[in-house]
């Protein structure tokens, strides 16, 4: 009775702006102070929460798993390659179409999916994951095989020859993700994320509610796509190369771990579990080449402590990051906090609890 | 039949493998009419409903709404002015109290997915409107102090206000309640039954329900089930001097001589 289970608060429209706007400050802040390797990271990790954002809606909210993110990253990154090399759009339009057609892509997969429960759906997707990337190596011609295709990238003239390329790629990487961000935000806040949940839920009763289950879950598979391909396209042009390599089956996994530590269906989570997932294995590489260990136990040691990072995480938080951070929050600020989470009313629940009768919950059992 | 009923459903049958769960089934409810269908356990009650609100296509007969047939899908009812309750509770347990009776009002929503996007106007004023009908419904049975509270730290009773709460909001035209008064308490049956006697001054109800007490009092009419077919029809006081209802019941064959 003590700790009730509540719904998520979400951020005010205005708010979410607000804080997307200190992010920016902050990445404009990190990316001028930090040297060109940081930037580098900086951009990794926006790319990771673009993806892992769309992919924590997916299974937190509508409660679909899927092991194929990489593979609409994918999509999203052949398709920007192409069209810079051979028809040398300027990104921006680059990036549009990319979303358009991992939005495709994902109303196909969704179509599917939304028949499929569980470890079925998690098997077709973990086939998507696997299987489509090697497409490159299929048609050589176009993808350019396992070789990949090179990207150009380069900063726009306004900002002068002497602008570090690194850091335009952060700026317009983290660009991407907070403007995802904020949208996915309004999606979570609004009908649309409350029929998802309600699908995850209980779908018969959702039915009757009038929602079309099936017509649901095809748009959240849409929206997570289209954030995987948007992060698939940031991604070309930050590495500057597309190859089968980078959008194996462990980049979808590695996506999934990060929405799974962050909390899922959180937006913040996607960040934590993104900043997880990039800067863990650069630090203890680091940690372990300084200490000058042996090449055959230096190698291993990061992969080692990665996995025990993650273990431990889980085993302190089990509802990820960002729900061990509204529990910290939650035991500060005390209970009379709890009654300001929804906006719509005072609810004084104690009242409401102690005139019922105290048996009344053993009759659960009995229907 | 009559052309003023709000649900007609005319010889309904339906056959899942060699069972026959529902045998040429009819029944009319006019407007502003209780309806209650009782039954020994098996009688195939709920499988009517299920035909209702098209989880269950019948094999034969139909079901008329309003004198029309529809191809009816679950998704569709609350559209067609039809809400139902689930057996035991089957609120969404990630919402809150709130939510939950917002989802009811799904069909009265009219910003779609581009507008919830961008966060437009249009889905705050639609959201600010669920959100007042709700707290209404809400109101109406009794929840309203229960809106932020989530499903599983609620009692039973609540939780089936908050079901009730859930089914009215959308305003249907047709009520259908599966089992409305299971785990309730003495002062909760009669809240319900005040309740639906209050609904019914306004739309039509069908009510599935073991509680004899409660059905005798609030139904206007009253079709007895046993494997699946009408045995009885008519006002409670008809229905409870019906001797093949008391022998369905009872076990006892018709005539009373006591097969028991």
């Amino acid at each position: 009775m003590r700790s009730l289970p509540r719904s998520a608060p979400v951020l005010s429209g205005p708010l979410r702006l607000l804080i997307a706007a200190v992010l920016a400050g902050i990445v404009v802040l990190l990316s001028v102070k930090l040297n060109a390797f940081r930037d580098y990271q900086i951009a990794e990790i926006a790319i990771d929460v673009t993806a892992v954002a769309g992919l924590t809606m997916l299974t937190g909210l509508s409660g679909q798993i899927s092991l194929g993110q990489g593979a609409f990253m994918a999509i999203g990154a052949y398709t920007t390659a192409l069209l810079l090399l051979h028809l040398n759009w300027p990104f921006i339009t680059a990036l549009a179409v990319s979303a358009v057609a991992t939005a495709a892509a994902g109303g196909i997969v969704g179509v599917a999916a939304a028949r499929l429960r569980g470890p079925y759906l998690a098997g077709a997707t973990l086939m998507l994951g696997v299987a489509l990337p090697a497409l490159a190596y299929v048609y050589p011609g176009v993808f350019g095989g396992d070789q990949g295709l090179n990207v150009v990238f380069t900063t726009p003239a306004f900002l002068g020859p002497s602008f570090p390329l690194t850091r335009w790629q952060a700026w317009v990487s983290s660009a991407v993700a907070l403007v995802t961000l904020v949208l996915l935000a309004n999606l979570h806040r609004s009908r649309i994320g409350r029929n998802w949940r309600a699908v995850r839920d209980n779908d018969v009763a959702a039915a009757l509610d009038g929602i079309n289950v099936a017509a649901a879950r095809v748009l959240a598979f849409v929206v997570s796509a289209v954030c995987a391909g948007m992060a698939g396209s940031l991604l070309a042009i930050v590495t500057g190369l597309v190859a089968p390599g980078a959008y194996t089956i462990t980049l979808s996994i590695t996506l999934l771990t990060a929405a799974v530590i962050g909390g899922l269906g959180t937006l913040p989570g996607a960040l934590w579990g993104s900043l997880v997932i990039v800067l863990v294995p650069t630090y203890v590489t680091d940690a372990a080449t300084s200490h000058g260990l042996s090449s055959s136990v230096g190698s291993n040691i990061p992969i080692a402590v990665y996995g025990a990072v993650l273990i431990l995480v889980m085993l302190a938080f089990p509802q990820g990051i960002q729900g061990g951070l509204r529990r910290l929050l939650a035991a500060f600020t005390g209970p009379d906090r709890k009654s300001r989470t929804w906006r719509a009313g005072p609810a004084p629940l104690t009242a409401q609890r102690d005139e019922a009768p105290a048996d009344q919950h053993e009759k659960e059992g009995t229907t | 039949m009559n052309p003023g009923s709000v649900l007609e459903v005319r010889d309904v049958t339906v056959r899942f493998g060699g069972l026959t769960a529902l045998d040429a089934v009819s029944l009319a409810v006019p407007p502003r009419h209780v309806k209650g269908v009782i039954g020994p356990n098996g009688a195939g009650k709920t499988t009517l409903l299920n035909v209702l609100c098209g989880f269950i296509r019948p094999d034969e007969g139909e079901v008329l709404l309003r004198g029309r047939r529809h191809d009816i899908r679950p998704h569709r009812l609350a559209g067609l002015g039809v809400a139902r309750t689930l057996q035991g509770v089957g609120l969404y347990q990630g919402l809150s109290a709130l939510e939950n009776v917002m989802m009811g009002a799904t069909s009265r929503a009219s910003a779609g997915f581009w507008s919830a996007l961008l966060a437009l106007p249009r889905s705050g004023r639609d959201e600010r409107r669920l959100r007042e009908a709700a707290v209404a419904a809400l109101d109406r049975v009794g929840a309203a102090d229960a809106a932020g509270a989530m499903p599983g730290a609620l009692p039973y009773g609540m939780r089936k206000r908050i079901a009730l709460a859930r089914a009215l909001v959308a305003k249907p035209a047709l009520l259908l309640l599966d089992e409305p008064a299971s785990g309730l308490d003495e002062a909760e049956l009669a809240e319900l039954s005040a309740l639906i006697r209050d609904l019914a001054a306004e739309e039509s109800l069908v009510v599935v329900e073991h509680h004899m007490d409660l059905m005798m009092s609030v139904c206007d009419s009253i079709t007895v089930l046993d494997f699946g077919k009408v045995i009885a029809s008519g006002t409670p006081r008809e229905v409870q001097g019906d001797p093949a209802v008391t022998a369905a019941y009872l076990g006892a064959d018709p005539g009373g001589s006591g097969a028991c």
